[in-house]
């Protein structure tokens, strides 16, 4: 019983220490602003990307397959592997985190943006070709606008999944928070450190998934106005 | 010396393959920690998602575990997961793992016995078949292409997640890449490549193999919807 009570009033490590935290604010807050920036980066690059490649998988009908095959593939692909490729080229930096984790991002944005164009009726198709509309002018005033939802969906899923995956860059020695828990982990299974940048990973993800929910929702106001009526 | 070259001859050294810790003791970790992983996943996500699939409840739940995981890094639950009562070794990283193949082995059983037809479902009531008679022989066959969906995405996420273990000394394919980081870019650059290709190919062998299986455990009738089904259910994980 006595050794009970000991082991849990033990102070040496505990799971959670505002200690911790107030000590080591510089550290952490780097480790955020380095996880944040990386994630924002391979969003935004991955969406650039990937959005003209959904648009061409939803123009011409026989490039669909290739490409979201080709995305599939990549996507099958381990992400210590796809390290293991781009590093000897690339080297050790920013850049190997940044296309690895945007060659994972690409097939979730690509498979939301392509449901999302599909799902554009026919009839308003038809009706904007009716109207004079060539086919840039329909893209970008009629089926992107339509398709927004379903590529808000594909980002929010490559938000949090690249938030979880920046972590895998501590092979690399660039990984964000993942740096804080590896470095917990090594230096004698510091828990405090661990949990703290687990938390933070998971919040971070959380944030930007209300960020992007929000970017949504003032996008497609007609969504809300119809379930507001 | 090109990094291509240099993996050539990394794969090509016999003692890469046979000394202990090379590339053979490597692959059946790999195999064993991720069929374990897979075999507790299964053992979980199947009975609850065909459960909650057979009440019609719980819809929310399996999404949100599906959302959940999504936001855990794989290194957090492997560093976490030792320092608890599981301690160092094999169990704690099987625990990791296994977290990870449970999302697609539920949203796909849920989603199977959920897409049974119901006329199929009224006729069994109508002969009388109780609950469980009817999750037993109507529904649990009718979503067996589900099941086996699911079964393809869980193994395959795991698998290629197991290379993870190498952070925490887990053994497995990652240890070789680890090993050719801890070396240095120039020097274990071949070291690198030569790992990474193992452990992509083989990722891309499992998914292929058991496509294959996929096909052998579907009943005829039903291959026809097997491609829709297995869109459906993928959309069932990444659309969550």
């Amino acid at each position: 019983m006595s050794f009970r009570l000991s082991y849990r009033a033990d102070p040496g490590n505990p799971w959670f220490s505002w200690q911790y935290v107030r000590d080591n604010s510089d550290t952490i807050l780097a480790a955020v602003r380095e996880h944040a920036s990386l994630t924002a980066r391979a969003v935004l690059i991955a969406a650039l990307v990937a959005l003209p490649l959904a648009v061409a998988a939803y123009w011409f009908r026989s490039l669909a397959g290739p490409i979201l095959a080709f995305t599939g593939v990549l996507y099958t692909i381990p992400s210590l592997a796809l390290f293991a490729f781009v590093a000897p080229y690339l080297g050790i930096g920013a850049v190997t985190v940044l296309s690895v984790v945007v060659l994972y991002a690409l097939l979730v944005i690509v498979r939301n943006a392509v449901a999302g164009l599909n799902q554009v009726p026919p009839e308003v198709r038809e009706a904007a070709e009716g109207m004079g509309y060539g086919r840039w002018g329909r893209l970008f005033r009629i089926e992107l606008p339509l398709a927004l939802p379903g590529i808000l969906t594909g980002l929010r899923l490559a938000t949090v999944s690249t938030v979880a995956l920046v972590t895998v860059g501590v092979v690399i020695g660039r990984g964000g928070l993942g740096q804080l828990i590896f470095a917990g982990f090594q230096n004698n299974f510091y828990k405090a450190q661990i949990m703290t940048g687990t938390l933070l990973c998971v919040l971070l993800a959380l944030a930007l998934d209300v960020v992007l929910a929000g970017v949504g929702r003032l996008l497609t106001p007609w969504l809300r106005r119809g379930s507001a009526a | 010396m090109n990094p291509v070259e240099a993996a050539v001859r990394w794969l090509n050294d016999p003692l890469n393959w046979t000394n202990p810790g090379g590339v053979l003791d490597r692959l059946g970790e790999h195999l064993s920690m991720s069929a374990a992983a897979v075999a507790l996943g299964c053992l979980i996500a199947w009975p609850i998602g065909l459960w909650l699939g057979h009440t019609g409840r719980g819809g929310g739940l399996v999404v949100l575990v599906a959302n959940v995981t999504l936001a855990i890094p794989t290194l957090a639950l492997l560093t976490i997961l030792p320092l608890t009562f599981l301690g160092f070794g094999r169990p704690s990283v099987v625990a990791a793992l296994a977290v990870f193949a449970v999302p697609p082995l539920l949203a796909n059983a849920y989603t199977g016995v959920r897409q049974a037809d119901p006329e199929a479902r009224d006729a069994a009531r109508g002969m009388g078949f109780s609950g469980w008679q009817l999750l037993r022989r109507v529904e649990l066959p009718l979503a067996v292409p589900y099941l086996a969906a699911g079964f393809r995405t869980a193994a395959v996420q795991v698998v290629a997640t197991a290379a993870l273990a190498s952070f925490v000394n887990g053994g497995g394919l990652g240890q070789i890449i680890r090993a050719g980081f801890g070396l240095d870019i120039a020097a274990g650059g071949g070291q690198i490549l030569a790992g990474g290709a193992l452990v992509a190919g083989l990722a891309v062998l499992v998914e292929l193999v058991l496509a294959l299986v996929e096909r052998v455990a579907t009943p005829r009738p039903l291959r026809a919807g097997r491609r829709r089904a297995n869109r459906r259910a993928a959309d069932a994980v990444a659309g969550g």
